[in-house]
Parts: structure tokens; sequence; C-alpha cells
């Protein structure tokens, strides 16, 4: 019991990064009808902003440490951050550890103005060309940025902590009556999960709740009657497009801790959450979601050892395995909808 | 000729005595001289050139003619290099048992992936060629070790039983051989201030590379290719014409997988290694961009964007800081480092991103690719000498 | 006994009764047209023709056949071709392609690679080709694209598509929808021609009355999912019952 409970919580993390990458993906699939291969780059983006702030926010200069010496005997040289030389050790350390969750607060910015410029730029273009136009251009792009990062920041992996306030783990076994270390969960984890189901629920209060979300949900069911009313559905859209290039910005963030990223993370992602989405249902935003979590477990469930020796392999391929076989047999998915994507 | 109408065997002629004289023609520069490493004409080059251009060419008759954009055919090829390397383990060292098998197994393992993706069209189909490439690859590294070495790829080694061929006495590892004509053997001829290559591998490559041009202009011209445009162009129609669609589609995706088999064989072939990263949905991606960058849908595009591709993927990647920096040597100091800094990103390890940059603006402005960019120049430098011919040009159609 | 025949058929879709106790049967060799105000269910009927939609109750056969729950290119295997009410053809390929594709199509509808070997009887079948060209007058435009064509282009091409691989039963959705009045003039003056030539039999649905009363031998009005009438078309016009589904009851008096 307790061992199927800890492989439930450990694809929920993962589960999270497929979710709100794919909320993103549907959601332009709907609105736009763009089947879009560089959102798994955007969330590479945000998990270099979170990279980027850790590197601003530990910019530091050198200063000769009397109290210290090295093995010659001799002053050491340490680096010391601006922040902590000018607010204090305790104030600018503190912001330093706190660099990823802060760093959301700088990547929504940057993640609305680029999905802004990418769908002015480019992607608009392409609403009246062939799907297979737009998966070429967005794939091209994808490219361009990964390598654009890597150009600035290396092949190699970047570790960016999370903060240490989060850094043990929770015994979540004894909270539900199991022996202690029974369950053991990292409190990022927990932390990520939870942000990925506010961020889910932001979303869709956001399109249930305001005008502007009421008018994207019509836009999605009948662009055209919508546009013949007289409202302007495009910028809508443009801005909806910003919207899915944060979302997936801000899960990019908040994965860092997880997984150290790296120029090629967004390819990774890429391909499992399109997985996802066409499981979930081309253009349906729970299902996007529930497929998400879905997928998170069942991996995590396929890589046990006890189901590795009866089906050895199984945990590389059961996600591909799944969607083959939803498409063959759903072909809208578990919760798609008629006529989205469907020639 | 061959079946032929006299312009496609005219094209193919030309493309034929272009290849057989690539070794001269690819290296126009004097050995030796500073313009050297822009020459291609070096065996390993060429060779890729011929091989990629069939698996660009193979592409090209599923992507081209039926509009189905598969993201999975990297499979092809890597299990068409792990049969021919299985094969030069167990059989023989000669190429020819490898490569006929590395067809058959292409072309099975495709039939297989194509009935099933086949139900699907339109981005379906593209995920679910996904989604089996990289089945295939993630199982190509874990639990079919035994049969794919995993991470360190399929290798020869001096214990395989090679059945066929005598027993070697000698320590090192066998090479491959065409009838005991060795792949990896040049004869090298110095001629003024050149010097050309002229290799066996490559000979090979190109002659096949030949055959699977002449092989896809009989289906480009035949009612077997007019069906298949059928099939982009409106299947309702098709159907409500009492045609079932699948098997045309599915028979086009069976000898596009076989040509990714031929390809993957060839590789092989060269150089007798397979290792699962050719598998690789990013090298699906590669003949993509090699097709359309070309022009998805002519005869010629493929071949021509494969070798662009290459050719540019080894000068670019051979271009580093100082190199730059001589190129830019008559700058002032200040001006030379800051142009060094723009262009550098795009050169040595940028070229993908040179490559990704490129391929968005030839989707963008040139959807037809370089042979249409170059069609839409030639009637550009045309125009103004056929103006006066002009209605005599416009009735033509017409007779 | 037509050579189609529609007996008993019933379709709902949740509330609505789009058909309901539908007989038909379309004798051979005639031209038959369905006609009824808009909603009286001749999309409906149409696609369960074609085998589209499959009726709740009830059967269509043709020749003796059901065609119920068959594949369209199984349902033209049979011998019945369709012409849409936007022409359906291959853009992309030129006129003469179009016209091919159809000749090198066998009726018993097996896959051929027709990619190495000669096809059998390739002169006799390009033959074929030009002489429907010829007989819908579009020989001049073989070479062109068929996207670029004009509109009454298209829907002679699709026509001549359809009938070069004669079939037993044409059947026709609005022919003429959205065409200037020429054009339709055109059009029934080609249907006509056709008619004149070869044994066919044609089911037209239909909204223009000049259409149906210059082509039709036989009318069948619909109204709300159920034929109300069926005879000769002198006889349709005035009749109370038709007047009464297209203009109201208000008219009857």
């Amino acid at each position: 019991m307790d061992a199927i409970i800890l492989q439930i919580l450990n694809g929920l993390d993962k589960g999270s990064a497929y979710a709100l990458i794919a909320l993103g993906l549907t959601l332009i699939f709907g609105t736009l009808g763009v089947v879009n291969f560089a959102h798994g780059a955007l969330f590479m983006i945000g998990a270099f902003c979170a990279v980027t702030l850790q590197k601003i926010l530990s910019a530091s200069y050198t200063v000769i440490d009397p109290s210290q010496t090295d093995f010659l005997g001799r002053p050491l040289e340490v680096s010391k951050p601006y922040l902590e030389a000018w607010l204090g050790p305790d104030l600018g350390g503190g912001i330093i550890e706190w660099s990823v969750p802060l760093a959301i607060l700088f990547a929504i910015p940057v993640m609305l103005i680029l999905g802004y410029v990418m769908e002015r730029g480019l992607i608009k273009h392409f609403y009246r060309r062939p799907h297979a136009d737009q998966i070429l251009v967005t794939f091209g792009l994808a490219i361009v940025l990964q390598e654009v990062i890597k150009h600035f920041f290396g092949a190699n992996p970047i570790p960016t902590p999370a903060p240490p306030a989060f850094a043990g783990s929770l015994d979540f076994g004894v909270w539900l009556g199991f022996d202690p270390n029974a369950i053991i969960y990292p409190y990022w984890r927990t932390v990520y999960f939870l942000f990925s189901l506010v961020i889910i629920g932001a979303v869709f209060s956001f399109l249930q709740f305001t005008t502007f979300g009421m008018v994207v949900r019509a836009g999605m069911a009948d662009r055209e009657t919508v546009g013949l009313l007289g409202i302007n559905i495009d910028r809508r859209f443009t801005i909806m497009f910003g919207i899915a290039a944060a979302v997936a910005g801000i899960a990019g963030v908040m994965y860092t801790p997880i997984n150290s990223p790296n120029y090629h993370m967004g390819m990774d992602f890429l391909v499992l959450s399109f997985v996802v989405v066409v499981v979930g249902g081309m253009g349906s935003l729970p299902g996007a979601v529930l497929a998400g979590f879905l997928l998170g477990i069942v991996e995590s469930f396929a890589s046990m050892n006890e189901v590795k020796n009866i089906l050895p392999g199984i945990d590389q391929i059961i996600i591909y395995l799944i969607a083959i076989a939803i498409l063959l047999t759903r072909p809208r998915g578990l919760m798609g909808r008629k006529g989205v994507m469907e020639e | 000729m061959f079946g032929l109408e006299k312009k496609d065997a005219a094209l193919l002629l030309i493309v034929a005595v272009v290849t057989l004289c690539a070794p001269i023609l690819l290296n126009p520069f004097p050995a030796g001289s500073e313009m050297a490493q822009f020459n291609a004409g070096y065996p390993d080059l060429m060779q890729r050139f011929a091989i990629y251009g069939i698996f660009a060419i193979g592409f090209n008759i599923l992507f081209g003619l039926t509009g189905y954009l598969s993201f999975g055919h990297a499979a092809f090829l890597g299990v068409g290099s792990y049969s021919a390397v299985w094969m030069f383990k167990l059989l023989s060292m000669n190429i020819i048992p490898g490569i006929i098998l590395s067809v058959i197994v292409a072309g099975l393992f495709s039939l297989v992936i194509g009935f099933i993706s086949l139900r699907r069209s339109g981005i379906y189909f593209s995920i679910l060629t996904l989604a089996f490439a990289q089945m295939s690859y993630n199982l190509a590294y874990s639990v079919l070790t035994p049969i794919t070495n995993g991470e360190t790829g399929l290798q020869l080694s001096l214990n395989d039983p090679r059945v066929l061929d005598a027993a070697r006495t000698t320590g090192s590892l066998p090479v491959t051989t065409l009838f005991g004509a060795e792949m990896r053997s040049a004869t090298s001829v110095q001629f003024g201030v050149w010097e050309w290559q002229f290799s066996t591998g490559f000979y090979v490559s190109a002659v096949l590379m030949l055959l699977a041009l002449y092989l896809a202009i009989r289906i480009f011209r035949s009612p077997f290719g007019i069906m298949l445009r059928a099939v982009k162009s409106n299947q309702n129609r098709m159907s409500y014409t009492g045609l079932n669609v699948r098997p045309y589609t599915l028979a086009a995706f069976v000898i596009s997988g076989m040509y990714a088999g031929l390809a993957g064989g060839l590789l092989a072939a060269m150089d007798p290694l397979a290792g699962a990263e050719r598998m690789q949905w990013t090298a699906s991606g590669e003949v993509v961009i090699m097709t359309i960058l070309g022009g998805a849908g002519t005869l010629l595009g493929p071949i021509i964007g494969a070798g662009f591709i290459k050719y540019f993927e080894n000068i670019f990647s051979k271009i580093n800081d100082n190199v730059l920096h001589d190129w830019f040597a008559f700058l002032p100091d200040g001006l030379n480092d800051f142009v060094v800094t723009v262009i550098a990103p795009f050169f040595g390890d940028g070229w993908n991103l040179t490559m990704g940059l490129m391929f968005m603006a030839v989707v963008i402005f040139l959807p037809g690719g370089l042979v249409d960019g170059a069609r839409r120049i030639g009637r550009l430098f045309r125009r103004k000498p056929a103006g006066a011919k002009r209605p005599d040009a416009a009735t033509k159609p017409a007779e | 006994m037509g050579i189609l025949e529609v007996k008993g058929v019933n379709k709902r879709f949740g509330g609505l009764q789009a058909l309901g106790n539908v007989n038909l049967s379309v004798a051979e060799n005639t031209v038959h047209a369905i006609i009824g105000p808009n909603g009286a269910g001749k999309s409906t009927l149409l696609n369960v023709l074609v085998g589209k939609l499959i009726p709740d109750s009830g059967t269509v056969t043709f020749d003796g056949q059901s065609v119920l729950g068959r594949k369209p290119h199984e349902i033209n295997q049979m011998g019945i071709s369709r012409v849409f009410q936007t022409p359906e053809i291959f853009g992309d390929l030129t006129v003469m392609e179009n016209v091919l594709i159809p000749c090198f199509a066998k009726r018993d509808g097996s896959f051929r690679l027709h990619a190495f070997e000669q096809v059998a009887n390739e002169s006799l079948i390009i033959e074929t080709a030009e002489q429907m060209l010829i007989d819908v007058n579009m020989q001049d435009k073989r070479h062109m694209h068929a996207g670029n064509l004009s509109r009454g282009d298209k829907r002679r091409l699709e026509m001549a598509m359809c009938l070069v691989q004669q079939p037993r039963l044409l059947l026709l959705d609005e022919p003429t929808a959205g065409m200037a009045r020429a054009d339709t003039n055109n059009t029934i003056d080609l249907l006509k021609e056709i008619k004149a030539k070869r044994d066919i039999t044609m089911a037209i649905i239909e909204h223009d009355m000049h259409v149906v009363f210059s082509l039709a031998e036989r009318i069948t009005v619909l109204a709300q999912g159920t034929p109300l009438v069926e005879d000769i078309p002198s006889r349709i016009k005035g009749h109370p019952k038709v007047q009464e589904a297209y203009l109201g009851t208000t008219a009857h008096a």
C-alpha cells in the first residue's frame, strides 16, 4: 500500500510538468488552431529565466578575507555577492537562496513578451498555412531557441537549488499512519505539485469567470461567429498565446530544482507533452490536465522494479504505448471535442 | 531511355555525370591552399552526400507526394544500420548481404508501423510516427541491449563468427568490402595543383543513389505516383472514386521506409557500427529539413537539400574564432573583434543555430525550397528576352 | 422494382425526427429529383444513400444489395458516383490527370502498384479520358491545374470524372448551388446531353425549381422528413400539398 502511494506521489511532479505544458499546448491548438512545436522550448526558456536570475543575484566581486588562509598561509580571496554587501549577509543571502521562486516574477513578463512577439511576428502568418507548415516552422524555431540558450549557457546542466527551507523531505507516511520513512517525499516536489494545481486553477477560473475568458472559450468553439459579433478575437488570442507561454515558462522555472536545466530539456518534454495532449484530446483543457497527471503516475508505476522484472523496458515505452492505443481506439482522446484538428 | 521521358532521362543523366565526377567537381580549390578547407571532395563527406541523398529521396516519396509528414523515419535508418552490422558480424564482410537485409528489415518494420500509423492522418499521423520512433530509440537503449549493444553501439569484434569469410589470423578488425574491393580504399590522383580522391565507398554509394533516383523518377511519373498526389490533393474525392486510400499510402510509407533502410545499411557499410542516436527524433527532423530545404515534391530537391545540409554542417563546424579573425583581418582591431563576436555564434558549434534559422526562412519565404527558388530566379532572368514571344508561350498549353 | 430502393427509413437526431418512414424508388434510366423546403431532410437522406449515416431502421438497396454501412469507395464500386455541392476535384493535379484517376481505378477496387510495369490497355485508357474531356468540352484545358479552373469548369470536370466510370447511378447534390444563371443553364444542358448520350440513372437533390423542372422525369417532394408526393413534373406543379409545404397553410385557400 505504502509503495503504491509513493509511486503516485513520484508520478505527480512529472505529471505536473506534463499537465502545465500540455495545458498551454492545447490552449494554443484550441484558440489559434496552431500546432506549436516550440512549446517545449518555452518551458526550457522559463527554466533558464531562473538560471539567469540566480546568476544576476549572485553577481560577485572578490575580496581578500584576512581571517581565512589558503594552504600556503596567505589570506584567501573569496568572492562576495554584491547583494550580501549591500543588504547584509542575512537579507542578501536570503534573496539569493530564494532565487528560484523569485524567478517567477522575472519569468512572467519575459514569457509574456516572448509569447507576444512569437505570435505577432511568426505564428500569425501561419494560421492559414497547412498544419505541416506550422509544425515545421515552430520546429525550426525550437531549434533556434535551444541553440541560442546553448550559446549563452553552455551544454552542461546548471544546478539551481531550491531555497534551503525546502531542502529536506516530508515524511508523508507518518501522516497516513504508516511507519516513519515509509513514504518520503521531498518538500520541493510537494511545492511543485501544489504550485501546478494553483496555476491550473488560475487558468481555469480565468477562462471560466472573466469576460475575456468567455470570449476565448466562445472563440474556441466557433471562431467565425464570434468574429461576426464584432469582437476582435485575434487580439484576445494573441494574449492567450502569451498566457500559454507564461504558464510553460513558470512551469520551467519551478522545475529547475527537480532537474538541473540543460538546453535540450525542452525537446525532451515536448515530445511527451504532445503525447499527453493527444491522449487527453486535442483542444480539451481538462483532458490535458487529466492525461498529464495520469501519464506521469503511470510512468512512475512502470519504473517500479516489480513491474520491470515482469516486463523489462516497459518504463521506457509505456507512455508511447498508451498514446498509440488511445489514438487508435479513441481518436479524439480521452476528452476530445468533435472537429478539433480532424481532417 | 530506361522507360523515362526525354526530360527525365536528361535529368538523370546530368545527375549521374555530376555525381560520378563529384571527386573532381567538389575539389575546386588547389590542395594546400587557403581555400582548400572549403573543398568537399573527400570520401567521407561525399559518401554522406550520397547516403543522406537516398534517405531524403525516399522520405520525399512519402511526404512530397502524399503530404503525410512522418517524424519517425530515422527509426528505419537505425534499423537498417543494425541489420547490416549484424550481417557483417555473422555472415560476411561483403556489403551485399548486409544491405539486402537492411532494406528487407526496414521494409517489414515500416510495414508494421505504417499499418498502424496510417489509420490516422494529419498531425495525429505525425505524432504516431514520432511515438513509434521514440519507442524504438528507448528500447534500443535499454531492453534490446543484447541486439543493439545499448549506449556503446553495435560494433564488430574479432570473435564474430562471419561464417562465409575465411578465418582471419591477423589481430586487426576486418573491413567492409564489395567482393574484395575495400570500401575505405581510395586512389589519390595529383593533377597540377589539384588532388583528387576516388574511393570505392563513394562510388558504391553514388551508384546506389542514382538507382534510388531512377526508381523515384519512375514512381513520380507512373499512375501510382498520380494516385499518391491525388491522396495529398483530395482524399474525399479519391474514396468516392472507388479507391481505398490506405493501400496507396501504406505502399508509399513502406517504399520510403526501405529507402531509409538502404541508407542505414550503407552508413554501416562505410563505417561498420550502429548506435541508437541514429534513431532519435532529431535525426528524423533532419531528413524533414533536408527535404523541405531542397524542395518537397520535386525530384532533385531532396538530393540538393541533403548535400546542402551535410556540406554546411561540415564546413561550418570547422570554422572557429581563429579562422574568423583571419577572415576579417583587414578590419581595424576593435571592429574585427566586434564582427567576430557577432557572427561567431553562427559558426563552429553554432551550426545548428544557422541551420534552424535557414530552415525557418525557407518555410516562411520559400515553401517550395531551393529548387523552387532557383526556378523563380530563372524566370526572373528569362522574363525580358522571352517577353516578345510571350503570346506564343501562352497558347502552347491549349494545343 | 427500381434500381435504388429506400424502404421505411427512419433517422432521429436527439429529439428531431430527421427522416420519418421514407420510401423511395428510383427507376432505372430515369432522372429522379428529390426536392423540398429547407430542413426537409434532403441532406440527411443523401447521407443515408451514400452510407455516411446509418438509419435507425429501414433498408436502402442498390440493385438488390444493401448499401448501409459500406465505405464510400465500396459504394462507388457498386456503381454509384456522386457529385458534390462544391465540386470535389484534385486541385493540385492537371485536368487530364483528374480524369485519368477514375480511369485507372478498377471497378473491383483492388490496389495496384502501377509504378514499374505497364498499365494494361494504357492507350485505351488515355483515349477514353481524352474522349471524356471532349464530351464535356474541356479538351483545350487538359494541361491546366484543376484548382485554377472557374467554378463552372470545376463542376464540368467533376461530372466528367464521375461519368468516365460509367456509373449506373449518378447522385447529384445541388449541382447548381451558388451558380450564376448562365452557368446553371450550361449545367442543365450538360446533364441533358449526358442523359441523351448514355443509359444512366440520376438522382438529383435540388433547391432550384428551374433545374428540377428542366431535367426531372419524376419528382419526390420531401417535407419534414417524410415524402409528401411522388409524381411526374407536370402534376407536381400546382399540386396543393406541395404548395402547402413550400408556402405554408395560408396559401392553401
